[in-house]
């Protein structure tokens, strides 16, 4: 079964604003999906609710094959947008304490990631410049192996080369049994790098498609794309 | 390797694969890195390159041996045939910017011996 990740009809409402509305779509394991949108469209709600910080209003979420539940939530990599790490903590103290988290991280692989990256683990996180901590994010998230990666704006707030290195890390990390789902606006970007878009438009689905097929079809980029759909 | 992100990006790593090909660059045979491999060094999606490989060998450029990897043609004729496919493609362009802009097929005969001159 290729589908690794399927949403059926999903809508959140949060009192009287619709977050997400009536939203079908599937992700496949073995690619790399863009979820776009500008601010407000739905991206974090819709991976909020995916990792189940927020219970939806009506409709499915099934991860290969299984509704939502705490079962689910340990097949999912989730790194918020938000820098959620501790400042007094040093990298090798995150590092542990994702260790002792998390039973799939792979402490390993982290370590390694880390020093290719440039991320001392004697750093202190209250010392580290924002590109440093959207790096270290980035490597914490893709350390834990488990099937789905979502990375909520993985480039906000970060310098250009930093950008590149954490494309890179999310590129060499690919794996055919693996989803990875990145949101971001900075479509031009990031659009190299992925497979597959999502469009979300006030909480819609606008758009679904294969990166490569779009570019065929309409001669444009995704980014122009993009800015025909919003415009 | 710099991309126009309004053309499919598989087809640009085709089109650059080929003139390595046909100036010698690739050699007859050679071995090619592989998708993960070349995906990296890129920076580009491990399936862009699948689908390079892929498309490449429908067109017979390469060809892949079973668990040792993908290899460019050891046929000397298809470099050719893709280089006169690749020529073509050229004048064509050619010849439809210049008819657009007004010369006759003489013209630009004319005009490309005049150019060659200096």
């Amino acid at each position: 079964m290729n589908q690794i990740l399927e949403i059926n009809n999903l809508t959140k409402r949060y009192y009287n604003k619709t977050a997400l509305d009536d939203v079908s779509v599937s992700f496949q394991k073995g690619k790399i999906y863009g979820l776009m949108g500008p601010n407000g469209s739905g991206k974090t709600t819709l991976m909020k609710v995916i990792i189940g910080l927020h219970k939806q209003t009506s409709g499915s979420v099934l991860i290969n094959g299984v509704p939502l539940s705490y079962k689910t939530k340990a097949s999912v990599s989730y790194m918020p947008t938000e820098n959620y790490l501790y400042d007094s903590f040093k990298v090798k103290d995150i590092v542990k304490f994702y260790q002792d988290m998390y039973t799939d991280f792979r402490t390993d692989y982290a370590t390694k990631i880390l020093s290719d990256i440039g991320v001392d683990l004697e750093f202190r996180v209250s010392k580290l410049s924002s590109g440093l901590v959207g790096k270290l994010k980035v490597a914490l998230a893709l350390s834990r192996d488990v099937d789905i990666y979502m990375l909520d704006e993985p480039l906000n707030g970060v310098d250009v080369l930093a950008r590149d290195v954490i494309l890179e890390l999310i590129v060499n990390s690919y794996n055919e049994n693996k989803v990875i789902i990145l949101s971001s606006h900075l479509v031009s970007e990031v659009e190299k790098t992925l497979d597959h878009v999502v469009f979300l438009k006030n909480g819609k689905l606008e758009l679904s498609g294969d990166a490569e097929d779009l570019r065929l079809q309409r001669g444009l980029s995704i980014e122009n794309i993009y800015k025909e759909v919003y415009k | 390797m710099e991309f126009n992100n309004n053309m499919p990006i598989y087809l640009q790593v085709i089109h650059k694969l080929k003139q390595d090909i046909v100036t010698g660059k690739l050699k007859l045979g050679e071995k090619m890195p592989s998708s993960r491999d070349y995906s990296n060094e890129l920076g580009l999606n491990f399936n862009t390159i699948a689908r390079v490989y892929k498309e490449m060998e429908m067109e017979d450029i390469v060809f892949t041996k079973r668990g040792l990897g993908t290899f460019i043609t050891e046929s000397s004729e298809k470099v050719e045939n893709i280089r006169l496919e690749m020529a073509k493609e050229l004048i064509e362009n050619f010849i439809n910017g210049m008819l657009q802009i007004g010369f006759t097929q003489e013209d630009m005969i004319s005009f490309i011996k005049k150019s060659n001159k200096k």
